[in-house]
């Protein structure tokens, strides 16, 4: 078996399953935000049953229009919070929360060889610690909140080896866009993607969060790697819970093996509105952008901010357009203010945020108007994902938007 | 037996595109309902009536796990979408909540925009009145025609806890 069908069956309590395969599976930790735990809530109250199933496998974050942006939204808030304190269960308020998926790992909430469900699609970000982590919606994660299992259908997995050492400037973000625009936005539609080779295992663990938290974004179910001592020892330093490390086996069956040498891999930028739509950044041409964003579940942890503020300290921030950075947790804000970074980016010209969802999905701080460019750090450019359908979003990891937002423009970092 | 018009649309329409984030500060289905599809088509919301049909090609749904996306759906009237094929958690948020999806790379194929078209979702048939063709649907897998005939996962699963006693908190270790 594979690693998403050696966890499987685990969490089945199956000896073996395979691709196509209904199961139902314990779950470890279920997760729901603002936007659909009020919907799960509503659908777990039609259950009749009055407890979750164990108040400390659930995590309730409210993080995509918090601190509340309109009487609307802290509505929903509300229903979040009076549902937290009465179940028990774990709950981030403003002050202490962060982005879902940059504060569970860091919390030690999740750890390798869990099962993770979550109502908000990158949930598969924590397939970087050697779990199985995969979004849902509201119905699914009342259920899960009910009964503590989930059915699923065993996906098929597509491998991908990288071998090489990536070029400075190159990062988890490139590598995830870069097999997004060879495989395209339904590439990995169902399956389960794995994530391997050379320049994997030197990948830093912010690196693989940042990897698999775009999985979906090919379609992939989950994207998973191999929980390594690196992965093993980041949530030993988190968690009291015993890591379980899985494996795949070595005659493994895989839907498709993709190989890809990154060793010469630029930097990568995906154009509007899909985030397939790659190019290399010397290939993007001459973009003039009236904003930048750094943060989000995907590029909004400390490592992201460090090289960030590697490029920006000492310089300014283009007079024709705003950078606004946010970090992604509590715990990395506090860091990245330790090591002198908000000051740089103060210094700078930029806006620093509390944590937030925000502008990634257009709620709020920082939404474009109509034919504005945005160059962000997030994980998707649809149509009117970040404000006006008439604006633009372009993806790129934290070097390339630093560096852009000295520019003025969509520009390599080493420019 | 489902009939209505048709409403067309290409490849990789997103969550986003079906109700955009900034109406996610509110789950009422009516309220979702009024802004589906206006990112990509300003004119679905004020054409579709009850019994319509989304057509579109391949992946429909991609993008966020917002449940909002096939609620706003069917409260706009919406009676079933037929796509080439779904995005994996848009698939499952509407078998969930009832809203009938159909993967059928032919009956996208063979209707255009304004057609009228027949569903019979026990066989799985699309006919194709305005074009006098018909059309099968894959038919879904045992274990999710289950949660369909209960009516949606809450059903389903009722009736699971409601016959398994026993099952209904589970043990903490």
């Amino acid at each position: 078996m594979n690693l998403a069908e050696k966890i499987l069956a685990a969490h089945a309590g199956k000896d073996h399953v395979a691709p196509g395969e209904f199961i139902s599976a314990k779950v470890d930790v279920v997760l729901a935000n603002d936007i659909t735990a009020p919907i799960a809530i509503r659908e777990f109250q039609k259950l009749g049953q009055d407890k979750v199933f164990d108040p400390k496998k659930i995590v309730l974050v409210p993080d995509h229009f918090v601190p509340n942006k309109d009487i609307a939204s802290a509505e929903q808030a509300k229903i979040l919070r009076e549902f937290a304190r009465a179940q028990g269960v774990n709950y981030f308020e403003c002050g202490q929360m962060g982005i879902e998926h940059v504060i569970l790992h860091e919390k030690g909430l999740v750890i390798p060889g869990d099962l993770v469900v979550g109502a908000d699609s990158h949930t598969c970000t924590y397939g970087a610690l050697g779990a199985f982590a995969t979004g849902m919606g509201s119905t699914d994660i009342a259920v899960a909140m009910a009964t503590g299992d989930v059915w699923m259908k065993v996906p098929p997995t597509i491998k991908f080896v990288y071998s090489g050492k990536l070029p400075k400037y190159v990062g988890g973000k490139d590598l995830i866009l870069y097999t997004i625009g060879q495989i395209g936005v339904d590439g990995a539609l169902y399956a389960a993607m794995e994530f391997s080779g050379e320049a994997i295992d030197n990948l830093s663990m912010s690196g693989r969060f940042t990897m698999a938290n775009m999985a979906i974004e090919a379609g992939g179910k989950a994207g998973l790697f191999f929980a390594d001592k690196k992965a093993v020892d980041y949530a030993r330093n988190r968690s009291k819970r015993s890591p379980v490390v899985f494996e795949a086996d070595a005659d493994a069956a895989y839907q498709a093996i993709h190989e890809y040498d990154v060793s010469r891999l630029e930097p990568q930028v995906a154009l509007p509105h899909l985030p397939s739509n790659v190019k290399p950044v010397s290939q993007v041409g001459q973009v003039f952008i009236d904003q930048v964003v750094i943060g989000s579940c995907t590029n909004g942890r400390f490592e992201d901010l460090q090289v960030a503020a590697s490029i920006l300290k000492g310089k300014k921030v283009n007079s024709n357009l705003r950078c606004i950075i946010i970090p992604g947790s509590q715990q990395v804000y506090l860091e990245a203010l330790r090591a002198g970074y908000i000051e740089a980016f103060i210094e700078a010209g930029c806006a620093v945020s509390t944590p937030t969802c925000g502008p990634c999905l257009g709620g709020h701080m920082g939404i474009l108007a109509a034919g504005e460019k945005c160059l962000a750090t997030t994980n998707r450019n649809f149509i009117g994902r970040m404000g006006s359908p008439r604006s633009e979003v372009y993806l790129a990891g934290p070097a390339v938007a630093a560096a852009s937002a000295v520019a003025g423009k969509i520009v390599s970092p080493e420019s | 037996m489902l009939k209505g018009h048709v409403f067309k649309y290409g490849a990789n329409v997103d969550t986003d595109a079906i109700i955009p984030a900034r109406y996610l500060n509110v789950s009422d289905p009516y309220e979702l309902a009024r802004h589906c599809m206006e990112d990509i088509d300003l004119d679905f919301i004020k054409k579709a009536k009850p019994g319509d049909v989304i057509v579109a090609t391949s992946n429909f749904g991609c993008g966020s796990s917002r449940e909002h996306a096939p609620i706003a759906i069917k409260a706009s009237g919406i009676s079933a979408v037929i796509a080439k094929s779904f995005a994996r958690i848009f698939f499952r948020n509407a078998i969930n909540i009832g809203l009938p999806l159909l993967e059928s790379p032919e009956a996208v194929e063979g209707t255009d925009a304004g057609d009228e078209l027949e569903i019979d979702l026990a066989s799985g048939t699309i006919k194709n009145l305005t074009k006098g063709k018909t059309f099968k649907a894959a038919a879904y897998p045992e274990f999710m025609s289950g949660i369909i005939k209960a009516g949606g996962l809450i059903e389903y699963t009722r009736e699971r806890l409601k016959k398994n006693i026993g099952a209904k908190t589970t043990k903490v270790a």
